[in-house]
């Protein structure tokens, strides 16, 4: 019998056919995922990376709601020219809390994974509302309602607890306490700083937006974009350590 | 009564009482919308049913008629027509967001119509809706013939189409209001992912229990690649999206993926996405309508063999190449590149049975502008099947990745193959459900050159924005500084986007004469024979 005509098996069964797909598409998948929940070099933990304060996570829903992945990638290649106009390559370490990832797929915009700290607040707070005010070349949407919608601090909360649940190590005071630390965030003067300061050491604590009153959707985008990339110091980042 | 009519409205009026509660207690205004038009949706559907029971005798439609199948074509129908109206729709939406890259203003300033909530809508009215709703209903036309047996089920194909384009509603409308897990082409929230889920197991119980009662003995060609697309793109959709709600009643989850994992698993799901929707789907189109439209058998059936199961078998392993030179391990990165550039093979297997096909028939090109359509189909399908598996070499990728090239190369695919075999698919179908002749061949002859002018102009034009994209951004002065800042490169782009909007134009000026066609054939078109038995032979 030629092995042609083997094949009948499963023209004639449905049941077969569908058990030879399931099979035949399962192995590729096994093969790439599977090995990424235990290899060293992508689930190693580096110094400095830390859980999104209750702010930089309420920013970084808004980065997820308004679809700035679709234009801008965070996540910088080790090639010459990246490394020059962005900064160090980005780390598997620096996106382990990122639920669901942001490392996007198209730079219309430039890359971001490392933006913090590279444009005063007022810059974000000009160009995220009108970016043609500041970068006329730039074809980016304007977002004046950020600047208008304030936090709901209430469910933030549920937030982080949820986070926790699909792996996020926020501690039981982080989550007891994220109400208030996403106002004090905004507030340098308040009492609740010093101790936010201390469940997020070296979290930046200053009003994003200028404007005084409640967190508004401008301040928490703005302190997520001003800690990107900010959290490992690659002076002390040690890139041979995990080699195998 | 039917047990199927009591249990799926029993069913939809507990649900619909749920979704009441769901509206009045919604944590967010967009969950309470949605689950407002579900409520709405469900008692619609509750009445339907009520009314169809009343109306019909008593007997359900027999199988068979004089011994000849009794077909179930009014899902069919309905599927048909929504593909046209979603691809329309979605043409429209690509060309708003094409032009707000060329007119930033266009933007408005909105939060609803901004590029960022539009991007998504495009992409899933495309692939997902017209993608989507051409497959389902081809699907379900394809299984009968060659099964020569009625569509399994009474409700259930019902229930599959209008589910599924209710998921569309709740997809679409979601992005709108800023609901999305931002995993690309996998945006909606976790309750619409359920929904699709019901959706979907419906669609292959339907699918499989009608191959079950075939009258046939072998499973057709194109069956296998149905099957194929079907199991699948379950198990991917199941893979990537297992999310944990913030809330029960809040739009809001967190996806159960973190990081590398999770962008692995995304472009698992991403690339065969475009393997098992976008090409083993309308692989099967091809293997149906194309002989059938040439009154010619399919050309090898040891090479549908060959290629079927080495397609399916390596693009599996093509995503990582999504992900080159990222914090991905570097092994999984040459995987992917290997394995996408053996797929070169099984894809141009594909298509060399698709183009031979025709031989002996190539003469019907001049004639049919309904067959060109498919067979120019099939040569962009080898085309960007070529081009892809380019692309994904990691030196040749280090230059077109994060570039409009990117973009080019999937609208060759989208727009050339996916587009044009849906087309040509939907020209022959229709007037089959309809019993009519086509309304005019000579409007189908302008919607091909229309098209294809613009899509010929879409990707030129990507081409070379995306190379100079690409080229801009690693160019160096002599002293050895980088030559450009990133906005110079943005203001490099504008002229080609007005050209890629104007080819989107033409390309949606094309559908609007189709739709305008196949609503007069419906509506106007002259009663035609029904369909022959033609050349189609089983793969044995």
């Amino acid at each position: 019998m030629s092995l042609w005509n083997r094949h009948k098996i499963f023209e004639k069964n449905s049941i077969i056919l569908i058990v030879g797909i399931l099979v035949v598409i399962a192995i590729g998948g096994l093969v790439e995922i599977t090995p990424l929940f235990y290899l060293k070099s992508t689930i190693e933990v580096v110094d400095g990376v830390r859980p999104y304060t209750p702010l930089e996570l309420a920013g970084r829903n808004i980065y997820v709601r308004e679809g700035c992945y679709l234009c801008h990638s965070q996540m910088i290649r080790p090639l010459r020219d990246e490394v020059e106009r962005y900064g160090h390559y980005s780390l598997a370490a620096e996106s382990m809390y990122d639920h669901p990832f942001q490392w996007g797929s198209k730079r219309t915009g430039p890359d971001l994974a490392r933006v913090g700290g590279k444009y005063s607040d007022d810059w974000h707070v000009t160009h995220l509302i009108n970016p043609r005010s500041i970068v006329p070349q730039s074809v980016m949407p304007g977002y004046p309602s950020l600047a208008k919608t304030e936090i709901d601090p209430s469910d933030i909360a549920a937030h982080l607890r949820t986070s926790r649940a699909v792996g996020v190590p926020y501690t039981d005071e982080q989550i007891a306490n994220a109400a208030a630390d996403l106002k004090a965030q905004t507030d340098p003067d308040s009492p609740g700083s010093d101790a936010f300061q201390k469940r997020y050491p070296k979290a930046l604590v200053r009003n994003f937006d200028g404007k005084a009153g409640n967190p508004t959707e401008l301040d928490a985008l703005i302190a997520y974009l001003q800690m990107l990339g900010t959290l490992v110091d690659f002076k002390l980042y040690n890139e041979k350590a995990n080699l195998r | 009564m039917t047990m199927g009519e009591a249990g799926l409205a029993s069913g939809l009026a507990v649900f619909a009482f749920v979704c009441f509660l769901g509206t009045a207690m919604g944590h967010d205004q967009a969950f309470s919308f949605h689950a407002a038009l579900a409520c709405a949706a469900s008692v619609i559907s509750v009445v339907v049913i009520g009314n169809r029971y009343l109306d019909r005798p008593a007997e359900l439609p027999p199988a068979e008629i004089g011994g000849r199948p009794n077909y179930n074509f009014g899902p069919i129908k309905f599927a048909s027509a929504m593909a046209m109206f979603w691809g329309i729709a979605g043409f429209t939406v690509g060309l708003i967001i094409a032009m707000q890259l060329a007119w930033p203003a266009l933007n408005l300033d909105l939060p609803w119509t901004t590029f960022g909530r539009l991007r998504p809508l495009h992409t899933s009215a495309v692939i997902f809706a017209f993608g989507g709703n051409v497959l389902i209903a081809t699907s379900f036309y394809v299984v009968q013939k060659t099964c020569r047996t009625r569509l399994a089920g009474d409700l259930s194909p019902w229930f599959v189409v209008v589910g599924y384009n209710f998921f569309i509603l709740i997809a679409g409308t979601g992005y709108l209001l800023g609901v999305t897990q931002s995993k690309e082409y996998a945006e909606p929230e976790w309750y619409a992912d359920l929904w699709l889920t019901i959706v979907w197991v419906t669609y292959l119980l339907v699918f499989l229990m009608t191959l079950v009662k075939r009258k046939e003995p072998h499973i057709f060609v194109a069956n296998w690649f149905y099957l194929a697309f079907i199991i699948t793109i379950a198990v991917l959709h199941l893979g990537n999206n297992p999310a944990l709600p913030v809330s029960f009643l809040g739009s809001k989850s967190y996806i159960a993926w973190g990081g590398v994992q999770d962008a692995m698993f995304q472009w698992w799901y991403g690339h065969n996405a475009v393997g098992f929707f976008l090409t083993a789907g309308f692989l099967a189109i091809m293997y149906y309508f194309i002989p059938k439209r040439a009154d010619r058998p399919v050309y090898s059936y040891r090479l549908s063999i060959i290629h079927f199961w080495a397609l399916i078998f390596l693009y599996i392993w093509a995503g990582p190449h999504h992900l080159h030179y990222t914090a991905l391990p570097d092994w999984a990165q040459t995987l992917g590149m290997t394995f996408s550039i053996m797929l070169w093979m099984p894809s141009w297997g594909g298509m060399i049975n698709g183009l031979m096909t025709l031989s002996g028939a190539w003469d019907k090109l001049r004639t049919d502008p309904v067959l060109r359509m498919m067979v120019v189909s099939v040569a962009f399908y080898g085309m960007s099947t070529f081009e892809g598996p380019m692309m994904s070499i990691k030196v040749v990728n280090s230059l077109s990745h994060y570039t409009d090239w990117t973009i080019g190369h999937v609208h060759s695919g989208a727009l050339g193959w996916v587009g044009f075999v849906s087309f040509g698919a939907l020209y022959c179908l229709v007037p089959w459900l309809w019993n009519r002749q086509l309304y005019s061949l000579k409007l189908v002859n302008w919607h091909f050159w229309i098209s294809t002018i613009g899509i010929v102009l879409y990707i030129s034009a990507m081409w070379v924005s995306g190379i100079l994209q690409g080229l801009m951004w690693r160019a160096y002065t002599s002293l050895g500084f980088l030559e450009y800042s990133f906005i110079e490169s943005v203001e490099a782009m504008h002229p080609f986007y007005i050209i890629r909007a104007a080819g989107g134009a033409l390309f949606l000026i094309g559908a609007l004469i189709m739709a305008f066609n196949l609503w007069m054939t419906v509506n106007a078109g002259q009663a035609s024979e029904t369909e022959g038995a033609g050349a189609l032979q089983p793969a044995e």
